[in-house]
């Protein structure tokens, strides 16, 4: 689950049982890198009017959407109406978070110079401010995805999800702090953007630059707070405190979905982890590897796709975070069949198995190495410990 | 201040302010504007658009755009030309056409022509792809090519092509205030002449002197023969709208004749970008030139020379270091792509992963 730095000869070295990249030769690494940057090429090459046409019909599909919503919301002290206005504006906030919000602010709509719809405008229904949250996630969770100590996204800073991070007794909490996160996720993608951990320990909590960003947090969060908590509740009138419990309740689904989601994408079993000294002087190639081998995707039908943002190609995106979401679905057999031709695992499941796999992995490194493999142990029979199988595992990138 | 405004429109004014921030905070974090768009895009506070409402063919490869200017349009003087913003392949084009209609129409409409120029990306697709019912941006009309007031008492137009267009602009509007015109028109042939119908009706009706040239039977126009043609040129106010050869030539004619204050120039330039390998870089907000290659990143560039520049993973992925390109060619390192802009087209590129492919202005 880890990978080290060493030289890779040219010649086929001797098959590591627990180096998922063990039979592939610098060549192929470089190959590997060329065919992906040719189907790269292919997209933008037929990225046009049809594109335009689609993210342009997402984002008005949601605006109706949330307007309806919220027009039904307007008399939410009738059940059904509660219901409805609901339901429908926690799919709006999923829809402008996700397929609207993420992959815009990943610069994959940039190309088509329209000033509204572009990474350097847009602003989202979340309290991190997009400035933020672009540094934090497209440089930082993007480039180092998935180097320990590098790319805080494995377990944001509060949980062990690699059992090649090392073990501390407050990990013993962390199936608490995972729902916990869960339940107001968009608060914790602020407090994680402001690197709020680190930035509140004595001597750093004076810092200009991090009080700046705090205030902009906080003004967001003022924004956000005021739409859904008081100018909406008030402009229901009579259904004032039932708007409020239901705009409540659309972001917690909203919190919950996406945090689901986004646990899918790097913490199920099967997913690779990178020692920090394993990028030096990374190539092209390698750096598709790692992403290739970092990441896992979720399968399920074209309205689940959406809705996750085409998160759910997280193995293409990561790849490819700046080409256009729509088109992930069509990338996706070419990925597949590059990783099966170069015996590579292509890790994807359906939504529940994923989440519960990323879950049994958060309970399970709650504890300490030893004791998580005797209790996987325990729950799986005498077989081999998939959770730590390949803790000492090498990917040799380099 | 002289003017005491009625009190209740002050009243008004800061209830409508006062409306326009609760508005604010109910749509959050987009804009009310965002969803009003929807329903109203051509309404008067909206950014300026216009709805195609007509595409009329004027000659095999020319087409008049007949737009319905959203409520903010302040109207034109004869002459002036619009940006037209267009989504072509799903890119936002700009480009600058003269307008040609009448500035009194009743129904408000405007329009431009556009003549399809080989190889051009929106010319062609305004001209042969483009469909009522589309929406488009538009600038505000800009220029100063057009007739002084009070109207000369002898004028002289001379224009090859598309350069025809401003000039329509002006005789529809104004030609019964000229008392003399002469319109000497150069294409390749009859049928390729915009506007040919109606420059002859207004020849035989005797509103002007029409001396067309095509240069396919009789050769390109040389103004060395325009003592033969008009002989009175000299005494004439003259506007010139055409390819710059035309134009160069008039200004040294009209200079060497001791007239150059009688010319009015109007060049219509097709965006060609001169691209090469590495070119002058300047960063417009530092004030900084330097010379850059063709293979060094303009993020590089920009940072050697001192310029604070916004940066991320410096490997095309993040966005973090997307800079406006006002002017000049860059090349994507990744794959030879040429993106060009001119002034207003807001573009925007990835420093980390683009160079120099000819002069350009970055704004930071």
């Amino acid at each position: 689950m880890t990978a080290v730095i060493s030289e890779r000869p040219d010649v086929r070295p001797v098959p590591d049982p627990d180096d998922p990249t063990a039979h592939l030769t610098a060549e192929d690494i470089e190959n590997i890198g060329k065919e992906l940057d040719a189907l790269r090429e292919e997209i933008i090459a037929s990225r046009g009017e049809r594109d335009a046409a689609y993210i342009r019909r997402v984002i008005e599909a949601q605006r109706k959407l949330e307007l309806g919503s919220r027009g039904v919301l307007l008399f939410s002290l009738f059940p059904p109406a509660w219901l409805l206005g609901t339901a429908g504006l926690s799919v709006a906030k999923i829809l402008e978070n996700m397929e609207i919000g993420h992959n815009i602010m990943h610069g994959q709509w940039d190309w088509m110079r329209d000033p509204k719809i572009h990474s350097t405008a847009w602003e989202w229904d979340n309290v991190s401010p997009s400035a933020q949250w672009k540094h934090s996630h497209n440089q930082i969770h993007h480039t180092y995805t998935n180097v320990i100590g590098k790319d805080n996204d494995l377990g944001y800073g509060i949980m062990r999800v690699s059992p090649d991070q090392r073990w501390y007794p407050f990990y013993l909490g962390q199936p608490l702090w995972n729902f916990v996160n869960a339940c107001f996720f968009e608060f914790g993608i602020a407090a994680y953007d402001l690197e709020l951990g680190k930035n509140l320990q004595r001597g750093r909590r004076d810092d200009p630059d991090f009080r700046r960003r705090a205030q902009q947090v906080l003004r967001k969060i003022r924004r956000q707070a005021t739409k859904d908590y008081v100018v909406h509740p008030l402009l229901s009138g009579p259904s004032a405190l039932h708007t409020l419990s239901a705009n409540f309740t659309a972001n917690l689904v909203r919190n919950l979905w996406t945090h689901s989601v986004i646990m899918c994408g790097h913490f199920p079993y099967g997913v690779d982890t990178f020692e920090r000294s394993s990028i030096k002087g990374e190539t092209r190639g390698q750096w598709y590897l790692r992403q290739m081998l970092g990441s896992a995707n979720i399968s399920g039908s074209p309205f689940m796709h959406l809705m996750t943002g085409n998160l759910s190609h997280q193995i293409e995106h990561h790849l490819f975070p700046d080409l256009p979401s729509n088109r992930y679905a069509e990338i996706a057999p070419k990925v597949r069949d590059l990783f099966e031709r170069y015996q590579l695992n292509y890790v994807t499941g359906p939504l529940p198995k994923q989440v519960a796999s990323a879950w049994r992995k958060i309970f399970l490194l709650s504890l300490p190495n030893d004791a998580a493999e005797r209790v996987e142990r325990a729950i799986d029979g005498f077989g081999p410990a998939k959770l730590l199988r390949g803790l000492a595992r090498r990917v040799r990138l380099v | 201040m002289a003017v005491v405004a009625a009190p209740w429109r002050g009243a008004f004014a800061s209830l409508r302010a006062r409306a326009a921030r609760i508005a604010e905070y109910v749509t959050t974090p987009v804009v009310p504007s965002d969803y009003l768009d929807m329903i109203s895009p051509l309404r008067a506070s909206a950014d300026l658009r216009g709805r195609i409402e007509e595409v009329r063919p004027e000659t095999p490869d020319a087409a008049t755009l007949v737009i319905r200017p959203g409520d903010g349009w302040r109207g034109h003087v004869p002459g002036q030309y619009i940006r037209v913003g267009v989504d072509v392949d799903g890119v936002r084009q700009w480009r600058a056409y003269s307008l040609t209609s009448r500035t009194d129409r009743r129904d408000g409409r405007i329009s431009v022509t556009v003549k399809a120029i080989p190889d051009g990306v929106v010319s062609n697709h305004l001209v042969r792809r483009v469909q009522p019912g589309t929406l488009i941006h538009l600038d505000q009309a800009k220029g100063d090519f057009t007739l002084p007031a009070p109207r000369p008492r002898k004028a002289l137009f001379v224009t090859a092509g598309s350069g025809i267009t401003p000039v329509m602009g002006m005789l529809r509007n104004a030609v019964d205030e000229l008392a003399d015109v002469v319109v000497l028109h150069s294409a390749p042939q009859a049928r390729d002449v915009i506007f040919g119908g109606e420059l002859r009706r207004f020849a035989e009706r005797g509103q002007l002197r029409l001396v067309e040239r095509h240069t396919d039977v009789e050769g390109m126009l040389d103004l060395a023969e325009l003592d033969e043609i008009v002989a009175d040129w000299t005494e004439r106010e003259t506007w010139a709208c055409g390819p710059t050869g035309l134009l160069d030539a008039a200004e040294k004619q009209w200079a060497d004749a001791g007239v150059p204050d009688r010319l009015h120039t109007e060049r219509f330039r097709p965006t060609v970008v001169v691209t090469g390998e590495g070119g002058q870089v300047t960063f417009s907000k530092t004030d900084t030139t330097v010379d850059a290659d063709g293979s060094t990143p303009l993020l590089d560039t920009g940072e050697r020379a001192g310029v604070l520049m916004p940066s991320g993973c410096r490997m095309g992925i993040c966005f973090g270091c997307v800079a406006p390109l006002r002017t000049g060619a860059v090349r994507d390192l990744r794959n030879g792509q040429i993106t060009t802009a001119e002034p207003g087209d807001d573009v925007r590129i990835q420093t980390c992963v683009s160079a120099a492919a000819g002069t350009c202005d970055i704004d930071l």
